[in-house]
């Protein structure tokens, strides 16, 4: 039998003493939930009644037919209010924060998206709201900045460590140890101490169930293979959870492979080998760290992407062989986004667009007859400062710059 | 002795003893050196050396800073093992390794301890250990005659802490409050109480660390418990002052 909070040899709860009876309090009142049918309808209903719940599964014709082989399908959680599946974790654990009777949230987010759905629900359900935001990821994803502030958060730059997403990670746990009374700490991925990798994908499973109903529906039968992109792995484990017990369904995890997985600048824990087992954060996976056990830099050109450990779940998946790893480099990530946005009107997350990348590689080798899945796992918007650059758009730069000589005169 | 022996002894001759933390390679290994010496020639009982680590979850700002330069200097596990051989056998006074659980588990948890036991280190502090996670790491530390230093918090139960001192071993490290290591702690009846149930739940001595700077706060934990830990506020010191002043700091203490 597994310890309670282990995925096979991954997992725990590696927390400070002064946390224990926190913890002991949100695995009770996360049970609870579980075994409460009502819970999950409750659940259901404020996400199809303040969100977009179901999300649709495009089938994505075009680039079907562009790459000659199975039909590509797109769960579209870029639909989701906030514009990402995270916004699915945030509102569960925003109902448990209500039974819990806390008045203040805190969250850490790399891409923004995940602080952005949790000042979100602050605001919706009155809660006070601090996210910590590595200084990097506060500089390239300023607009979700900027939405964070306006729905009354206090955002926090972290400038300690590598100015990313685990130091994010940190501060909020540095918050939370001093105010553990009256805040929860709205983890935004399945990673980090028991119980939180069990309730994020619980939440998170929402996805998963969606889209085999909607497959079945759409196409009369299992995919051959989903993708999902894989920062901690919260969607990834979302529509995962969908097909687990179908073993004819095969799973891929695409990891951040930034400048190339040999070049020491990338975040791909499975995908690479330049990952081994540690205890961090309080838990324990695979970690990209040094002999000593330091933490290395990681590098993505998508934020949220851009992190040193995975999800205990995925991880004791990997090494039993029921989801396989891969990686995509940020030179690819750009060449699918452009190509998805022209040939469907789409615009995925550079999150998201990693997972786009891998499928592209093997439509092509399989027969028409076959469908996949791409979790669309957020959109695009966030990411247009980003993108433009990356594109070297020349109006944009100059309407950057006409923009800059108005605010400093 | 038993470290919780030789604490009760040396409380038999001093109201009140002093433990200090520094971190390795921070500034640099040559100050540590010669801040150790000053700690040891003004009376400080046991020395916490802690092993950098890139995520030091329980630290406030000074050691957070504190053990990135020291990493960033490139300071490296083998070199901390050397300096705490170095100071085990030039001092004859308990040192403790605290660090976080990955330093051990990357290591090797077995290798890390009878490396730790050779070198003549006497016990450990690891603040993201707790018992449910640290079967090996306290099955070996009580086999190799090593004290595995246990932690009580404000936030814990009187079931809790008797749950955990019938795991540890020399002393109790009780965190004067919530929050992380470095700002004030405010010494009210809140306390008071907290320290009692403490004294309750176990026989082992109790020492008292977390915004303990100066020679009030020490006076006011003189007859409530056996050890002071001033952690952050000679890290400060060295930083502000140099070593030179760490002397006289520890001297005015007590
Ligand atoms: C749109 C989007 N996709 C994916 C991720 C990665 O997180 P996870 O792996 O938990 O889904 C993020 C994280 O910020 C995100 O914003």
């Amino acid at each position: 039998m597994n310890k309670p909070g282990y995925f096979g040899q991954w997992g725990g709860a590696f927390i400070p003493e002064v946390l224990y009876e926190t913890f002991k309090e949100l695995r009770e009142i996360f049970e609870k939930a579980q075994q409460d049918p009502a819970f999950w309808q409750e659940y259901a209903n404020l996400m199809s009644s303040y969100s977009c719940r179901p999300t649709p599964l495009t089938h994505a014709e075009n680039l079907s037919r562009h790459f000659g082989g199975a039909q590509i399908y797109i769960k579209r959680e870029d639909l989701n209010h906030t514009g990402a599946h995270k916004a699915n974790n945030v509102m569960g654990q925003g109902l448990l924060v209500k039974k819990m009777g806390k008045k203040r949230v805190i969250a850490e987010t790399g891409a923004g998206q995940h602080g952005v759905a949790t000042a979100t629900m602050a605001a919706k359900f009155g809660f006070d709201c601090t996210i910590y935001m590595g200084e990097e990821d506060v500089h390239r994803q300023r607009p979700n900045v900027f939405w964070m502030e306006k729905l009354g958060a206090t955002v926090v730059p972290v400038t300690t460590g590598s100015k990313t997403l685990k130091d994010a990670i940190n501060e909020a746990f540095r918050d939370w140890v001093a105010n553990m009374d009256t805040t929860h700490y709205v983890m935004g991925t399945v990673c980090g101490p028991h119980p939180f990798p069990a309730m994020v994908a619980w939440f998170q499973s929402i996805i998963g169930l969606e889209a085999r109903e909607q497959i079945m529906t759409a196409f009369g039968r299992m995919p051959s293979r989903v993708y999902a992109c894989v920062g901690g792995g919260s969607n990834a484990m979302g529509i995962f959870q969908g097909f687990l017990d179908d073993g004819e369904v095969e799973l891929i995890g695409v990891e951040a492979g930034g400048k190339g997985i040999n070049t020491g600048q990338h975040a791909a824990r499975l995908a690479s080998k330049d990952a081994s087992p540690g205890v961090a954060q309080g838990y324990k996976t695979m970690f990209l760290q040094d002999n000593d056990g330091q933490m290395l830099d990681t590098h993505s050109v998508a934020a949220g992407l851009d992190y040193i450990g995975v999800s205990p779940l995925l991880t004791d998946l990997w090494e039993k062989g029921r989801v396989r790893f891969e990686a995509a480099t940020d030179q690819e990530v750009m060449a699918a986004l452009d190509l998805t946005i022209k040939k469907e009107g789409i615009i995925p997350a550079l999150e998201s667009t990693h997972a786009f990348v891998q499928a592209f590689k093997e439509a092509g080798s399989l027969p028409a007859d076959q469908a996949i899945i791409i979790n669309q796992s957020g959109r695009g918007d966030k990411d247009i400062f980003t993108i433009a650059h990356a594109f070297n758009d020349p109006s944009w730069k100059e309407f950057i710059r006409s923009k800059g000589e108005e605010y400093a005169s | 002795m038993l470290l919780n022996e030789k604490i009760k002894a040396a409380r038999a001759k001093k109201d009140i003893l002093l433990m200090t933390h520094l971190v390795i390679g921070y500034p640099s290994l040559d100050d540590n050196r010669k801040t150790i010496k000053q700690m040891v020639e003004n009376g400080v009982d046991i020395i916490e050396l802690q092993i950098p680590f890139s995520e030091p979850m329980a630290d406030g700002p000074m050691i957070i800073k504190a053990n990135q330069e020291a990493i960033a200097k490139g300071i490296k596990v083998r070199q901390c093992l050397d300096f705490a051989a170095e100071m085990t056998s030039t001092y004859d006074i308990p040192f403790l390794f605290m660090t976080y659980y990955n330093i051990l588990y990357k290591y090797g948890v077995a290798e890390f301890l009878a490396k730790a036991k050779e070198i003549g280190i006497t016990g450990f502090i690891v603040p993201d250990l707790p018992p449910e996670e640290g079967a090996e790491y306290l099955g070996l530390t009580h086999e190799l005659g090593l004290f595995p230093i246990q932690i009580f918090a404000p936030t814990s139960s009187d079931g809790r802490m008797k749950t955990l001192a019938g795991h540890g071993g020399g002393f109790i490290y009780c965190v004067a409050r919530r929050g992380v290591t470095g700002s004030r702690t405010n010494f009210d009846q809140s306390f008071d109480d907290y320290l009692a149930r403490c004294r309750k739940a176990t026989d082992l001595p109790l020492a008292v660390g977390f915004g303990i700077s100066c020679k009030d706060d020490v006076d006011i934990l003189t007859g409530k418990a056996d050890i002071a830990v001033i952690g952050t506020a000679t890290i400060k010191l060295v930083e502000e002052k140099g070593v030179e002043a760490v002397g006289s700091f520890i001297a005015g203490l007590r």
